[in-house]
């Protein structure tokens, strides 16, 4: 029996992956969650019928979030993330002995739940002691925050769904607020490529922009997300993420990687004319 | 499945049901509407979807009239009616704007006394002006913190009829767009025992009738008429409403004042809405709206722990201009962080894409409802968190929203229609308007005609205009000028 999972980038664009097994589908109170085991991909997590994780590809997704800002700031001990209930940015965050505590912020406790039964790979470091879960709105949680991060993680779904509250310009706020006087945030910021996603990113820069004094944006290939091209937004109260960026820090702490290193770190930010023009457009 | 006892069969939406059939019958139309199912214009239909345009369809036997209903549309009249415990219901299609101008046409008459408050919308005087009747005012009482009307008292309600006793009618709020309630059943009584009639304006109280631990509906009042704004909390689409008679009220005279001014082509778009919104009503009302309760509760208890705001509730009930507070309104006064309410009503919009129903010199409204999710919910009140954060300021120099004590000269209508001029509003101090001045929202008359135009009256629309309130009512556009009595 052919079985094949499809999921529209676009409405007229599709991408599809041959399935062996569907091994979790379930509704719960914020979207539908999918666990499916692939030939090419490995086992895939599918929220409201995007994909969010594969085995195969998620380093790139989880590495290019997490160490960029670690590799920036010089003592991040504080971490807040929000959603990433996969588990898989802590288990890059978890890496670090420098940090104290994470508080991961996540809605839906089925994802959670799924992850550990399906995922188990990812989500064993939720159980690391330095980890604190709360099944929250993550608006309503950082509201009563405040400067008590270092860095902030948000690892949303897009913007169209549940998630669409983590786009917003009170949003941005709120996390400035929470963050201490040298805090970064850095958020997924979606794909500059199809039209829709491209606005969307332009949006959600444009509030970044008018919230925190540095604002940049930085790229990865991800082969499973839309267009295979995604960007990272990192957004600082002080430090410059290049400028600041420590290598000798970075590097000396041994930390082995299969995308991130210290040279892609800083090409990351240098980015294609289309996408600077882009933007440009917001930024004044 | 029912939540309360009706005589009739809630489930049953006969004109919803009249319209699937029609359409399963694949009618040919050699009538109007002249886009024949959406066919003669395919961008409309694009942009609205083939199943909304095919049932945009003409009066006709199986579908009855809304002119004179003896079928299908009758049938769901007797359906609200039961629904809301009236005597009878009519479906309107010219928004609550016609029901609050049926319920006064049908009570008075050229020269007729009215009791009312102040703080009426401006279809109830625009009623006055159609029909020549005379506005007794009942001065609300002020909170003078948030800067709001509350209700009528008891006692200025009684003192208006003593003094008035050949007035015909008493008009009530039933609630303000605030939430706010005065006793109802006492003025109800008043006005019967005084042999007047009370009418309720109820454009904020569709859920009154569904709802659990509400304030008391019209209706269960024993008030004679309610304009029912099913649009608003009823969740059918805008401008259908509803206007709910009680016993005294004949329905046959009733019919023919609302076929002085309504269309004889009735939209079954809208007329379908009202039928499937009262059926949802009546079937999962108390739920729906224990459920708006609740989120209105923790909107309330969030804002205030934001510090600065007040979202105001039950609290301000006081057994008397405040008989009651509908907890579903979440109004927050906004002074004492050093913005207006419609500077906080901008900002959420320009900044935050959050649109909410009004902001006025002290107070802006959001407007909950069966539609609204606790996700949403957070982002407002984050939004207004961030909005403290980064624009607190002193509020001293904010001016505080005072009901002004209206001297009337003349009546609305002949204010209206007499012969006047056009001068310069600075100017104005001293004459009598001819037209109505107003914030829209919330639509309530700073000036209506007839009125002395006073000094303060003037600082108020010269604030308001500046702290970016929509003006409107005026011939004037600009409002730059205003016409007076020569």
């Amino acid at each position: 029996m052919e079985l094949w999972f499809s999921e529209f980038h676009t409405p007229d664009v599709k991408h599809t992956i041959r399935v062996n097994r569907h091994l979790y589908s379930k509704k719960s109170d914020y979207q539908q969650i999918d666990i499916f085991d692939t030939p090419e991909f490995g086992r895939v997590l599918a929220l409201d019928n995007n994909v969010m994780l594969t085995e195969r590809d998620e380093f790139i997704y989880d590495e290019m979030i997490t160490h960029v800002p670690m590799a920036v700031h010089p003592n991040i001990q504080d971490i807040l993330v929000i959603g990433a209930g996969d588990g898989g940015v802590v288990h890059e965050l978890a890496r670090y002995e420098q940090v104290k505590r994470i508080d991961l912020v996540e809605l839906d406790p089925t994802v959670v739940e799924a992850c550990r039964t399906y995922l188990p790979e990812n989500a064993c470091r939720l159980d690391d002691k330095r980890v604190h879960i709360y099944f929250d709105n993550a608006l309503r949680f950082i509201r009563r925050c405040k400067e008590q991060y270092d860095l902030i993680i948000v690892d949303s779904t897009d913007p169209f769904g549940p998630s669409e509250g983590y786009f917003t310009r009170e949003f941005y706020g709120i996390c400035y607020n929470a963050l201490r006087e040298d805090g970064i945030m850095v958020n997924q910021q979606g794909s500059p490529f199809y039209k829709q996603d491209a606005e969307a990113m332009q949006r959600s820069h444009k509030r970044i922009v008018s919230t925190f004094p540095i604002s940049r944006v930085y790229q990865a290939h991800i082969p499973t997300y839309a267009a295979g091209y995604w960007l990272f937004g990192f957004a600082s109260k002080k430090y410059h993420p290049i400028d600041d960026l420590d290598t000798k820090r970075w590097l000396s702490l041994g930390l082995d990687t299969k995308y991130y290193t210290t040279k892609l770190h800083i090409g990351a930010f240098y980015l294609p004319a289309f996408l600077e023009k882009m933007l440009q457009e917001v930024e004044n | 499945m029912y939540t309360k006892e009706y005589k009739l069969n809630q489930n049953r939406a006969p004109i919803y049901e009249a319209l699937q059939t029609f359409r399963e019958m694949r009618v040919v139309p050699f009538d109007v509407p002249g886009h024949k199912h959406g066919r003669g214009n395919p961008e409309l239909t694009a942009f609205l979807g083939e199943q909304c345009v095919g049932i945009d369809v003409n009066s006709m036997k199986p579908l009855d009239n809304l002119c004179h209903p003896v079928s299908v549309i009758r049938e769901a009249e007797l359906l609200a009616a039961d629904a809301f415990g009236a005597a009878h219901a009519f479906l309107m299609v010219g928004g609550t704007t016609s029901s609050v101008q049926s319920m006064v046409l049908s009570t008075c008459k050229r020269g007729d006394k009215i009791i009312l408050p102040r703080n009426v919308h401006r279809s109830v005087i625009n009623a006055l002006v159609l029909c020549g009747a005379v506005p007794v005012y009942v001065n609300p009482e002020v909170d003078h913190r948030l800067g709001i009307s509350l209700g009528m008292r008891r006692e200025q309600v009684a003192k208006a009829i003593a003094e008035n006793p050949d007035a015909v009618a008493v008009l009530v709020n039933n609630p303000t767009y605030y939430g706010i309630c005065s006793d109802l059943r006492a003025v109800v009584k008043m006005a019967h025992d005084a042999g007047m009639y009370c009418l309720a304006d109820e454009a904020h109280g569709t859920h009154l009738y569904f709802g659990e631990n509400m304030p008391v509906s019209a209706m269960e009042a024993g008030a004679d008429m309610a304009a029912v704004s099913m649009h608003k909390s009823g969740g059918s689409l805008t401008q259908s409403s509803l206007l709910l008679i009680g016993p005294r009220v004949s329905a046959g005279h009733v019919r023919q004042i609302i076929n002085l001014t309504q269309t004889t082509s009735g939209s079954y778009l809208l007329m379908s809405s009202l039928d499937i919104s009262r059926r949802n009503l009546a079937l999962r009302g108390k739920d729906v709206f224990a459920k708006v309760i609740s989120m209105a509760e923790y909107a309330r208890d969030e804002i205030n722990a934001v510090g600065g705001y007040y979202a105001f509730g039950r609290e301000l009930v006081n057994g008397n201009s405040v008989y009651d507070f509908d907890p579903t309104k979440l109004s927050v006064h906004t002074r004492d962080i050093g913005l207006a309410g419609i500077e906080v009503y901008d900002i959420l919009r320009d900044e935050y894409d959050i649109q909410i129903e009004f902001g006025d010199i002290g107070n802006i409204l959001a407007y909950l409802s069966m539609g609204d999710r606790p996700q949403e919910l957070e982002r407002l009140v984050s939004a207004l968190a961030e909005i403290r954060r980064r624009y607190q300021t002193d509020s001293s120099g904010l001016l505080s929203q005072e009901y002004i004590d209206p001297e009337v000269v003349t009546s609305p209508q002949e204010a209206f229609y007499a012969s006047k001029k056009s001068i310069p509003i600075r100017e104005s101090a001293g004459c009598v308007c001819s037209e109505f001045v107003m914030c829209y929202p919330p639509g309530i008359p700073i000036l209506a005609p007839g009125e002395r135009i006073t000094p303060d009256i003037l600082d108020y629309i010269e604030y308001a205009r500046i702290k970016g309130c929509s003006m409107t009512g005026p011939e004037d556009p600009e409002i730059q000028y205003i016409n007076v009595l020569c």
